[in-house]
Parts: structure tokens; C-alpha cells; sequence
């Protein structure tokens, strides 16, 4: 009985999710976030491809959205062929990206200035690429943020929105979009490089904290991890004190 | 009778027009080449061919002169200042001296450009004649300057009119009566007011189809429909001469003789008609119609070898896809705004990466794994104040911005050495990077110019240079 319910259940949810994406893409195709546990949380088990997601910075970092960036690099690096970066002013830099796992000769970079939703969308309707990444300044309106869901649906490209603002936890990064998932990264301070000798200097992987804002079809978290590896991954933090998974707290909304 | 006389001619005092007998009279010896008026021309044509180089549209304008329409195309040379450097640099390279301005209507750079002393730019407002910063200029020319026959010249000089700015503050009706309407009209041309078209050279070696219309066309669609034409009998041309198209130029012919271009760049040679149609549809909406376009033509101005057949282009096959994607962003945004990085050998991080051509063809070189570099750069490294014991230790905290930011974990130093072999204000530099995280955890890369110990070395200031 229950499982009969279930399965009707699910398909529904696939017919209705087949009716939301249109046609062309194809269903379900995910890439990973770089680790197992935040997948398992992710409707279709990872970023759904075809599909607008969102990665701001937050705090102080809300303005150079580095660690932002760095993990988008590493999702970036779980794909194959090209991508393309299109920013304002160029202020990326390409050996920062490659040691996320990002060869440069996939990234093809758009210094567009104010064109870059547009550039973005070109972008989105060509179906040679397999990722695009905007880095949004300031406000990004539903209605723009739809044009580039639609437009990602119909190539099956994974969009990347990269807000950035002047502001610390600018308000206009709150505002409703139609991103299909939405995602925070946060600095925070790293244990020292050698847990048995705090006193030692050098720097340890860095930390971050990594929130789920907003996700279609799921529920929102947040992770403690480091930050991504030579491959782009990231680890979660398992907090050594207690021996368990505590800093993982899944908060359940 | 002497048709032309060069600058060294002019300082033995020889002058267009004098009789030849005078002239060897003051010259003994003097070297007399015959005029050869129908070679000048077509000499001047063939240079107003070349000029296509800058902008879509040029025209000979003899005996002595070249329109360049450079609407929309002098950003494609560094701006306006930098295009009439180049033009003028080139042509002196030929062994020509030519003077060059820009100005809004094609009467004001024939004015600026011969008697606005050297090579000028002027702006002006279309209408009317104002005291502005470039009309001044104009307005200071003489009244030769507004291509007068000379009997007129000479007839106003006697009233006493010798600059343009005199006779532009004059009442029109008197002119009129005594000169006829010319005076009038070449200072409405000189202001704008009355339009001056260009007929543009065409040059008959290159690719190119024309369609004319029954009736004037005037909508968007209608354009697409003629674009998709044209571009089709382009390429069937380029097909059969094995080339792909670099440059296009869609002329629009209007009713009224306006010439209104767009101008489109690929990055690879092609012949595919839907690419290049798509690429010209994108610019439609910069044309005006005015009242109507009676005829189109689509010139290919630059040609590269491409490959015959589909099938010898398997290899790329790959990129291709790209490539459709990189002219039109290209187009839209500027070649030089779409590109890849690529590494560069070189110890200093912000000579380690060059932009290079978005398809150019692949190095597969990255950076060395083993050295942690930001993934923001700024540029230049921002000044910050920080506090760190000598020589060789991180920052105990820096302030950036008026924000103090206290170190709590920190590595380094990485000495990063100038490379005196491309500076020689480099010969002893040297900084030391650290990377260090605050409380809050935000990395950052710090420098410090200099060992610390040496002052030779550099003055040890701190210095951003990047975000992880």
C-alpha cells in the first residue's frame, strides 16, 4: 500500500517536473557538489544540469566573492569541455582556478561590463558548452533570472549565477529568484595546520560553511567543510571533540 | 603651368598655378614631371580602397582628399585619436604626408583636416554653428575651407569675410542674393543640417551581391529575409574560391543616399550562411531605415583559405561550436574582451597569465600545482598598512580599507625575485609573499617589497595582491 503510494507519488512529481523543465533537456543529468553527503541532500542527487543555480559569498567576502568562485571552479572541474566565465572586469585569476581542478583551455572569460546577463543568455542558447558562469553585481531580477532558467532548460547547460555586491549580506542577494537551488559559502576560521601543535605556524586547508538557502524540490542545509581540493572537491568536517558528525547540522525547515 | 608643388618645392617659393616659365626662371634646374591627372585618380581610389580598412565606408574625394565614414568603427582602433595616429603613421610610412580629422559631418573634417592645423579632432553638435570647443576650431578656419569656388572666395574676401565664424554670424538673405544658394549649403554640410552623403568606393576584386528592391523596405524582417539571401550567394562564391569570410560589410542603400553599415568580424574563416545571416540579424536593430532601403549589398572585406569540404574540418569539428558562439559575443562585446588565459614562464604572478584569442588552438599548459595562488587578483596590489617582526615574518595584522584585520594563521614567506632580464628595475627587487587568514577566517596574499633586510631589495611596504 505505502509503496504503491510512493510510487505514484514519484511519478507525478516526474510528470510535473517534466511539464516545469520542457522538453529538450534531459532529466535528471546532475553534476556533483563535490561531496557525497551534500548530494545525497540534493533532489536530483547532485546540481541539476539545465538548470540556474546561485553561489554568493557572504560577509565581508559578499563583494570579491573569492571562496564563491573557487567552489564554482570546482564544480566547474567535474565537467567536460568548455565553459564560459563572463564577468564585468576580469579580476579572476586563472592559476587560482586551475588549482580547483579547472584546466585553463576550458574557460573561455567574457569581460562584458553591463552586457552580462545578456552574455550570459547567448551563452545559455549554445548548446557546445557545458557550463556557464555569470557574475551578477548587485540586484538580479526574477524575471532575468527566469530568462536564463529557460534558456538553460532548453540546451540542458548548467547557468551559474555568481552574485556579487559592494554591500556586506546585501539585501538585493535575498530577493526571490528563480534559481533552482541557491547556495551561501562563508569563510570560516580554520583549526590550526597541525592539531597537535596549535603552536606551530602554517596554514591548514581553509574552512567554509556552506549554506542551502533555497532548493526546488528539497530542503534547505548547511555543511561545514574544506574548502575545494586539487579536484574540486570539498570535504565535510567531522569535529574530532565529540567524535561525531555534529558540525554537519542539517537544519530542517 | 605648375599643377602641384611639394613641401620642399614650396620653400624654393614655387605655388600651384604659376606658369611653368616662371617657375624654372626662379628654379634654374628645376625636375618638371607632367601632370597626370586620370593616374591621380585612380591612384586616389585605389587609397580610398585601402582606407576600407578602418571603416566600411570610403570615398576618393578629389583631387586631394578621402572621406572615411567612421561611424561605429573607431573603437576597433583604440578610439578616434589613436585611428587618425595610425591612419597618418601609415600613409607616412607610403612616403605620403596626409592630415587627418574627424569630425560629425563630412564638410567639418574637409575644413579641420586642411586648414585646422595638423592633425585635429573636433566634436561638434549637428545644428546650429556654436561657440564649442571643437567648432571654434572650425569657425576659425578660413572661408577657403568650406569648398568655395574660388570667384566666391574672392568676392567675399572683398566684403571682408575671411573666417568661417564671420560669415556663419551673418544674416543669409544677402549672402544668397549675391552668391547664390552654395554658400548657404556648404554651411548647412559643414553643420549638419543638410546632409552630405559619401558614395563608397567599391572594390570589384571581392566577394560581394547586391540586391535591389521593387519597393523601399523598411521593416526588420524584410531585412532578415534579404540577409539570408544574400549571405547564401556569398557563400556559395566563397565556396567555389575555397575562402571563408573574416570581415563583412551589409551596405543599406537608403532613399535619400545615406549609407547606414554594419560591420561584422569572425574569428575563423566561414562560409556557413546561417552563422554569418544570424551574426548580421543581431546588428538590425542599430539601422535606421529612414524612409525606406532601396537596395542591399554584403561585401566580404577580408578573406582567409578555409577548408573545401565539411568533411576536411572533422579534426575541429569539436571547436566548431564554439567558435559560432565566440564572434557573435565578440561582435557584441569587443574581439578583445572575449579571450582565454594561458600561462606564461614567468615567477611573477601577474606576468604568469596572458589573455590570447578564445580560439586559439590549445596549449594544454597550466600552472604549477605545488604553489597556492589567489583566485581573485587586484590589480594593482592595493597598499595596506601591516604590522610583522623583520625580516621574514607574516603580518601580525594589517589594516585594508580602514578595516583592521587581525592575523591568526599565516604561511609564507614564498620569495618571488624581480626578473631583471625584462627590467632593469628589477635587477635587485624582490617581494615576499605570505598568505594569511584573519579571524574570521578570509584568506588573503600579502606582500612585502623586499627581503625585509636589504633595502635594496625594496622599501618594504605591504601590499594585497589577491583573495583565496
Amino acid at each position: 500500500m505505502f509503496s504503491t503510494q510512493r510510487a505514484r507519488l514519484d511519478d507525478l512529481r516526474a510528470q510535473i517536473a517534466r511539464i516545469e523543465r520542457g522538453p529538450v533537456a534531459a532529466p535528471g543529468q546532475t553534476v556533483s557538489m563535490g561531496s557525497a553527503e551534500i548530494d545525497a541532500a540534493l533532489p536530483n542527487g547532485g546540481l541539476t544540469l539545465g538548470a540556474l543555480h546561485e553561489i554568493a559569498g557572504a560577509g565581508p567576502d559578499t563583494e570579491h566573492g573569492a571562496a564563491a568562485a573557487l567552489l564554482t571552479a570546482g564544480i566547474l572541474a567535474r565537467l567536460t569541455g568548455p565553459v564560459l566565465w563572463t564577468m564585468e572586469h576580469a579580476d579572476l585569476f586563472a592559476p587560482g582556478l586551475a588549482a580547483a581542478g579547472l584546466h585553463p583551455d576550458r574557460i573561455v572569460f567574457a569581460a562584458a561590463g553591463k552586457e552580462v546577463l545578456a552574455t550570459m543568455e547567448e551563452g545559455l542558447r549554445h548548446t557546445g558548452l557545458a557550463a556557464v558562469v555569470g557574475e551578477i553585481a548587485g540586484r538580479f531580477s526574477l524575471i532575468a533570472s527566469r530568462r536564463l532558467q529557460l534558456a538553460a532548460e532548453q540546451t540542458g547547460v548548467l547557468a551559474i549565477a555568481l552574485r556579487r555586491s559592494r554591500q556586506f549580506d546585501d539585501p538585493a542577494l535575498m530577493e526571490p529568484t528563480a534559481a533552482m537551488t541557491r547556495w551561501r559559502v562563508a569563510a570560516l576560521p580554520s583549526p590550526p595546520a597541525l592539531a597537535h601543535a596549535p603552536s606551530v605556524p602554517g596554514l591548514g586547508p581553509a574552512r567554509w560553511r556552506l549554506t542551502l538557502t533555497r532548493c526546488r524540490g528539497g530542503e534547505p542545509g548547511t555543511w561545514i567543510t574544506e574548502a575545494c581540493d586539487a579536484t574540486g572537491r570539498v570535504h565535510l568536517v567531522f569535529d574530532a571533540a565529540d567524535g561525531s558528525a555534529a558540525a554537519t547540522q542539517r537544519v530542517r525547515a | 603651368m605648375v599643377a602641384a608643388a611639394d613641401a620642399a618645392a614650396g620653400g624654393l617659393g614655387l605655388r600651384p598655378g604659376m606658369p611653368l616659365a616662371q617657375a624654372q626662371a626662379l628654379v634654374p634646374g628645376l625636375a618638371i614631371h607632367p601632370a597626370e591627372p586620370d593616374a591621380d585618380a585612380e591612384t586616389l581610389r585605389r587609397m580610398a580602397a585601402w582606407c576600407l580598412r578602418y571603416a566600411p565606408l570610403a570615398s576618393p574625394d578629389p583631387p586631394d582628399g578621402i572621406w572615411i565614414d567612421a561611424t561605429g568603427s573607431t573603437h576597433l582602433h583604440g578610439g578616434e585619436a589613436a585611428m587618425l595616429r595610425d591612419l597618418t603613421a601609415r600613409f607616412a610610412a607610403f612616403g605620403m604626408a596626409a592630415r587627418a580629422a574627424i569630425a560629425d559631418t563630412p564638410g567639418a573634417a574637409h575644413a579641420l583636416a586642411r586648414f585646422g592645423g595638423g592633425q585635429k579632432q573636433a566634436r561638434m553638435l549637428p545644428v546650429p554653428l556654436r561657440e564649442r570647443a571643437g567648432e571654434k576650431l572650425l569657425l576659425q578656419c578660413p572661408i577657403e575651407a568650406l569648398r568655395l569656388p574660388p570667384a566666391i572666395c574672392d568676392g567675399l574676401h572683398l566684403m571682408g569675410f575671411d573666417r568661417i565664424g564671420q560669415l556663419a554670424a551673418t544674416p543669409r538673405g544677402p549672402l544668397v542674393r549675391r552668391f547664390g544658394t552654395v554658400v548657404a549649403t556648404r554651411l548647412d554640410q559643414l553643420s549638419g543640417a543638410v546632409f552630405e552623403p559619401i558614395v563608397p568606393v567599391i572594390p570589384p576584386d571581392l566577394i560581394q551581391a547586391r540586391l535591389t528592391f521593387v519597393e523601399p523596405l523598411l521593416t526588420e524582417p524584410a531585412f532578415s529575409a534579404v540577409i539570408a539571401r544574400l549571405t547564401a550567394l556569398v557563400c556559395g562564391d566563397l565556396e567555389k574560391s575555397g575562402q571563408g569570410a573574416r570581415r563583412l560589410d551589409l551596405l543599406f542603400e537608403r532613399v535619400d543616399g545615406a549609407i547606414p553599415v554594419i560591420r561584422v568580424g569572425t574569428a575563423r574563416p566561414s562560409r556557413d550562411p546561417r552563422h554569418l545571416a544570424r551574426m548580421l540579424d543581431e546588428r538590425l536593430e542599430r539601422i535606421d531605415p529612414g524612409l525606406g532601403v532601396e537596395a542591399m549589398r554584403l561585401i566580404v572585406t577580408r578573406t582567409d583559405a578555409a577548408p573545401q569540404t565539411q568533411t576536411a574540418a572533422l579534426a575541429e569539428r569539436t571547436e566548431a561550436p564554439i567558435a559560432e558562439l565566440v564572434d557573435r559575443l565578440s561582435n557584441r562585446l569587443g574581439a578583445s574582451r572575449v579571450f582565454r588565459n594561458e600561462p606564461v614562464e614567468s615567477d611573477v604572478p601577474e606576468r604568469s597569465v596572458r589573455r590570447v584569442p578564445a580560439l586559439e588552438r590549445a596549449g594544454g599548459a597550466t600552472w604549477p600545482a605545488d604553489l597556492p595562488r589567489p583566485i581573485r587578483l587586484l590589480d594593482p596590489p592595493q597598499p595596506v598598512e601591516a604590522m610583522a617582526l623583520l625580516p621574514d615574518h607574516p603580518p601580525l595584522a594589517f589594516t585594508w580599507r580602514r578595516v583592521r584585520h587581525r592575523v591568526r594563521h599565516a604561511d609564507g614567506p614564498e620569495r618571488i625575485a624581480g626578473e631583471w632580464w625584462k627590467r632593469d628595475g628589477e635587477m635587485r627587487s624582490v617581494r615576499d609573499y605570505f598568505r594569511v587568514e584573519d579571524d574570521e577566517g578570509r584568506r588573503f596574499w600579502l606582500f612585502r617589497r623586499g627581503d625585509g633586510d636589504d633595502p635594496a631589495t625594496g622599501d618594504r611596504r605591504w601590499f594585497l595582491h589577491g583573495f583565496f
